[in-house]
């Protein structure tokens, strides 16, 4: 079975890119476009890891990674925060709060697809 | 029936309780209890300026000339009300360097000197006697009047008495005792005679009674009130003249008296005395301004109707005005009317004899006498040990002296002249007084030579136009030098000096007394060297307030003296027991052992000189000091270095203060525009943080695609254009971002260039949905329009503005409804404004969105997920350029049936494009 990744994104362009990558690379895509339908998505079908922005509609990727690591249950739920602003201290927040990894708009589609990997402890092929 | 035993047992009766009132508060205020301080009694002690010349004299100055009598009150009802700030800095000045008379000060401001203050002592003494033996006639003219009772006319030619059985004699004689107890009681003058004080503000209270019981008998008793008196008096031709102002030059008479009296409630020695000499504590005068007018004005309440009422009651005119209050209860038989009158007059008479006396007393022995006793080295007083009992002596001598001088004048020139006459003379003497002491006291320039040479120059010219007339009428002199002048120079007539004629004599006499005073004043100080000492008290006296009671003074003396010298000096002019306590005070408050200092330092030369002033006056205080003490006055430079520094310390701690209240306020404002710039940077940061967001995202989306295009050259042909298009949609909303982002830059530095014409605006908005049909017809969106016809043409940038609809068009089309879009576009004039409102179908804007719309970056996000968002600038930039116009871009209207934004433009748009183009 898959390994399920949600992609929570609120421009339609850059959700069309990253699922269109992350099926490439096999894994099953969830799309949430806002900070509320994210929640719900990991409450009734928890990821395996979730692509998370953080400038969002009703509630922010802060709150939602804050949401996700105050339940035990999704402790192994990789998160990887993609960030448009590129400040220092959003990574830092981000990271106290539990992200695994970080990614900086625009971003690199292979570095993307490759740390998605990288967490999800899938071997990636060498070309 | 009253009888002379009577008279003089109630006489010698009031004048004992007049002691034992002043014993009494003589013992409370050794016991220090004294109860001068207080206001009423203070202002009850001014009340000495009203003599038996106002008792008696005023009414007969009303009987004669009318209104005439009011200016002497008016003066110092003015000195009290309008100049009080001048009595209050005599004040602060007579305490802080413990002057002891008018002599005293005039010479210390001019730097203590012995000629001054003896020329000012002869002045007074001058001036004043016959105003003493005015006092003098009064109280014998009155005890014979009363004499005669009930007859009322006295007989006119008396033949001349034995001074024995003479009364004024006698009282003289009671006076000088009264004064000599009371007086000179203590050597230091500085302090206060409580006793007297205490016993003329009685005085004070018992001939106001008099004259009130009076004025209401006459006014009451006698007619029917003031209405029926005047009435009456109404009827009387000549009595009408008094009650008006018709006679010719009685305004410059009035303006003459007026100024007259304000110097003199000052500089008359008595008033120096009771206002400052005596003044316990400033805040005193703060009652007395408005008690003693108060107490003038009772006083003269009744003058009129009294002499109105005497008038009508002798109309033969055989009854001597000036005893009116005196007569008029007599010939209706009220004998202890009579006598009260009496005993009032009497008490106005010895108030003023008393005071005086121990002023002039004072003066003479300190001013006069002493100096020349201290000079005269062959009389061996340098040395003598104890100089109290010879300052007592000569000062009760010189009481004794004064009388006799009042008694010998009133004995060979009183009969010639009405009371009013000679008062005024004495006040013209003192007037002499005012351009030395007022100058002195705000004028820095005036110096002792100027002084000195005014002085005299007005005492000469005050002689010769007013002392040596009244000489000639009681026939000391020829009479033939008042109206042909002296060896027949008509020139120098005394009523018409240099043949200044058409004034009456006291306005003539004042008018040349002040152009040589205060001329010679000025002009001498002006052209004359001022000395070290003259400039120091100079600077004292005009700054009093500036220099606290220490400060400059104490550093005067240079050099120094021994503890033991200075103590010796004190002893000898202030006895044992004094000086010790001074100087064990002194050195008491400064934590000292006085066994141990041996050299006095400056400030113990200073405090012994104050003490030495108190006892002796100034200029013989000063004297004595040089004597004991080795070295120099400062020179002339260092005492005005010393006196700069200090005013310069001041300054500067003044601009210092001034300094650091702007440093206050200019940290305020800093820290105010460093809160602002951290705001700014704050703001500028999310600005480009959000910018920076922005950018990124379009960006993020065609650099993802054209990887994915490039890494996946297997894709569906469908797929890569969908792609592409992605990639080129999303490029123009870059393009577009950047555009707004700099347009937004611009418009907020102020760099936008506007290019300024008159535009038809349907036309601007016609070229605007022009640009939008291509949109419209592909969305299939119904477009209404709805323009007025004849707007007036309005001033401003074409394409800006275009810029601005398309903004508007452009939301109402992404906003409106989805399957059945409709907008409309009206343009119309409302009010001073031509309106365009663009109206959609929409679902309209979110309550809690509407306050944020028109903010940067503030993008929609309800319900468009699947379109693609604008920058988030349209609104913003748009309200800044219509504001740009100084009109306004506003949500007029919005619900779930759609929105409506207006852009109100106003018709004079160009005063402000015109304004904000600067």
């Amino acid at each position: 079975m898959p390994q399920t990744v949600l992609v929570v994104e609120d421009e339609p362009h850059i959700v069309d890119s990253l699922s269109f990558l992350m099926k490439k690379a096999g894994f099953d895509v969830f799309i949430a476009r806002d900070g509320d339908a994210a929640l719900r998505m990991v409450e009734s079908r928890p990821p395996d890891l979730i692509l998370l922005d953080i400038m969002l509609p009703r509630r922010d990727g802060f709150e939602v990674l804050k949401y996700v690591r105050a339940n035990d249950a999704w402790k192994e739920m990789r998160v990887i925060l993609l960030t448009a602003k590129g400040r220092d201290v959003d990574r830092l927040k981000g990271m106290e709060l539990g992200a695994d990894d970080f990614v900086t708009k625009p971003f690199s589609t292979k570095d993307v697809v490759r740390l998605v990997k990288q967490h999800l402890g899938v071997e990636e092929k060498l070309a | 029936m009253l009888v002379d035993w009577i008279i003089i047992l109630s006489s010698i009766g009031y004048l004992l309780v007049l002691f034992a009132i002043a014993y009494f508060a003589d013992k409370r205020a050794e016991r220090g209890a004294g109860i001068t301080s207080h206001p009423y009694i203070y202002a009850l002690s001014l009340g000495v300026y009203c003599t038996s010349w106002t008792f008696y004299g005023s009414v007969g100055r009303a009987a004669s000339s009318g209104l005439d009598f009011l200016p002497i009150y008016l003066g110092p009802t003015l000195v009290f009300v309008l100049w009080w700030l001048v009595v209050k800095k005599i004040i602060r000045i007579t305490k802080a360097h413990r002057i002891t008379s008018i002599a005293d000060f005039i010479s210390s401001r001019y730097g203590k000197s012995t000629p001054l203050s003896a020329l000012v002592t002869v002045i007074a003494v001058v001036g004043i006697v016959p105003y003493i033996s005015l006092q003098l006639k009064a109280v014998a003219t009155s005890f014979n009047v009363l004499k005669q009772y009930p007859e009322v006319i006295a007989p006119l030619n008396s033949p001349p008495i034995a001074t024995v059985a003479d009364t004024a004699f006698w009282v003289a004689l009671v006076l000088a005792i009264f004064a000599i107890l009371f007086g000179t009681r203590h050597i230091d003058n500085s302090e206060h005679h409580d006793g007297v004080v205490v016993a003329i503000a009685f005085e004070s209270v018992v001939k106001l009674l008099a004259f009130l019981a009076v004025g209401i008998f006459v006014t009451f008793g006698l007619y029917d009130g003031f209405g029926d008196l005047f009435q009456q008096a109404s009827r009387v031709p000549e009595l009408v003249q008094l009650m008006t102002f018709e006679k010719e030059g009685a305004y410059t008479t009035w303006v003459t008296l007026t100024t007259l009296s304000m110097v003199a409630a000052v500089c008359l020695p008595r008033q120096f005395q009771v206002i400052a000499v005596e003044n316990v504590n400033e805040p005193e005068l703060r009652k007395g301004v408005w008690l003693f007018p108060l107490y003038l004005l009772a006083i003269n309440i009744f003058v009129l109707p009294i002499a109105l009422g005497g008038m009508l009651q002798f109309p033969r005119g055989d009854v001597n005005a000036d005893t009116f209050i005196l007569t008029l209860p007599m010939a209706h038989e009220q004998e202890m009317l009579a006598l009260l009158v009496f005993l009032g007059g009497l008490s106005a008479a010895t108030s003023m004899v008393i005071v005086a006396t121990i002023a002039l007393s004072t003066m003479v022995c300190n001013d006069l006498v002493m100096p020349v006793l201290l000079r005269w080295n062959w009389l061996g007083l340098r040395e003598k040990s104890d100089f109290t009992g010879v300052l007592l002596f000569v000062r009760r001598s010189s009481i004794i002296l004064i009388l006799l001088f009042g008694y010998a004048y009133f004995r060979f020139l009183g009969e010639s002249d009405a009371l009013v006459t000679i008062g005024l003379i004495s006040f013209a003497a003192v007037f002499q007084f005012a351009p030395a002491m007022i100058g002195g006291m705000f004028w820095k320039g005036g110096n002792r030579k100027g002084a000195l040479v005014g002085l005299s120059l007005g005492f000469v010219v005050w002689a010769y136009t007013l002392l040596l007339p009244a000489f000639a009428k009681s026939g000391l002199l020829p009479i033939t030098f008042i109206a042909a002048g002296p060896l027949g120079v008509e020139l120098l007539r005394p009523y018409e000096l240099f043949g200044l004629q058409g004034l009456d004599h006291l306005t003539h006499a004042l008018f040349w007394t002040t152009v040589f005073n205060a001329g010679a004043y000025v002009f001498v100080s002006l052209y004359t060297r001022h000395s070290a000492i003259e400039r120091v008290q100079g600077a004292l006296f005009v700054d009093v307030y500036r220099y606290a009671d220490q400060g400059a003074r104490s550093q005067i003396w240079q050099g120094s003296a021994s503890v033991e010298d200075l103590f010796n000096l004190l002893v000898r002019f202030l006895g044992r027991a004094r000086a010790d306590r001074a100087f064990s005070g002194y050195f008491r408050d400064r934590g000292l052992e006085r066994r141990r200092v041996i050299t006095a330092d400056a400030d113990l030369v200073h405090v012994t000189e104050r003490l030495l002033s108190g006892a002796i006056g100034a200029a013989s205080a000063r004297v004595m000091i040089s004597s004991v003490v080795k070295g120099e006055v400062v020179r002339l430079e260092e005492v005005m270095t010393i006196l700069d520094e200090t005013s310069q310390v001041i300054e500067y701690s003044q601009s210092l203060e001034q300094k650091s209240k702007e440093l206050e306020s200019t940290t305020a404002q800093l820290r105010a525009a460093n809160e602002r710039l951290q705001e700014l940077d704050r703001l500028k940061d999310e600005f480009l943080s959000t910018v920076s967001h922005e950018l990124r995202t379009p960006l993020t989306s065609i650099r993802s695609f054209s990887e994915i295009l490039s890494d996946h050259p297997d894709l569906e042909e469908e797929e890569k254009s969908r792609f592409l298009e992605i990639i080129v949609k999303e490029s123009v909303r870059l393009t577009r971002l950047i555009n707004q982002v700099l347009d937004l830059a611009k418009i907020e530095a102020g760099q936008m260039e506007w290019i300024l014409e008159d535009l038809d605006i349907p036309q601007v908005v016609e070229n605007s949905m022009d640009t939008m049909s291509a949109i419209l017809s592909e969305k299939e969106i119904a477009l209404d329009v709805d323009f007025a016809s004849d707007l007036p043409v309005i001033r401003g940038d074409r394409d800006r503005l275009m810029q601005v609809f398309v903004n508007l068009l452009s939301n109402a089309i992404k906003f409106c409804d989805e399957s059945r879009g409709w907008v409309k576009v009206s343009v119309f004039l409302q009010g001073e404004e031509v309106a365009i409102t663009v109206a959609d179908n929409g679902r309209g804007v979110p309550w809690q969105a509407r306050e944020h719309i028109f903010e940067k970056f503030h993008q929609s996000r309800e319900g468009l997920a699947d379109k693609p968002h604008g920058t988030g600038l349209g609104l913003s930039i748009s309200r800044q350029i219509v504001e740009h116009f100084g009109g306004r871009l506003e949500l007029v209207q919005t619900g779930s049936r759609g929105s409506v934004f207006g852009v109100f433009l106003p018709l004079q748009a160009k005063q402000i494009v015109a304004k904000a183009g600067e």
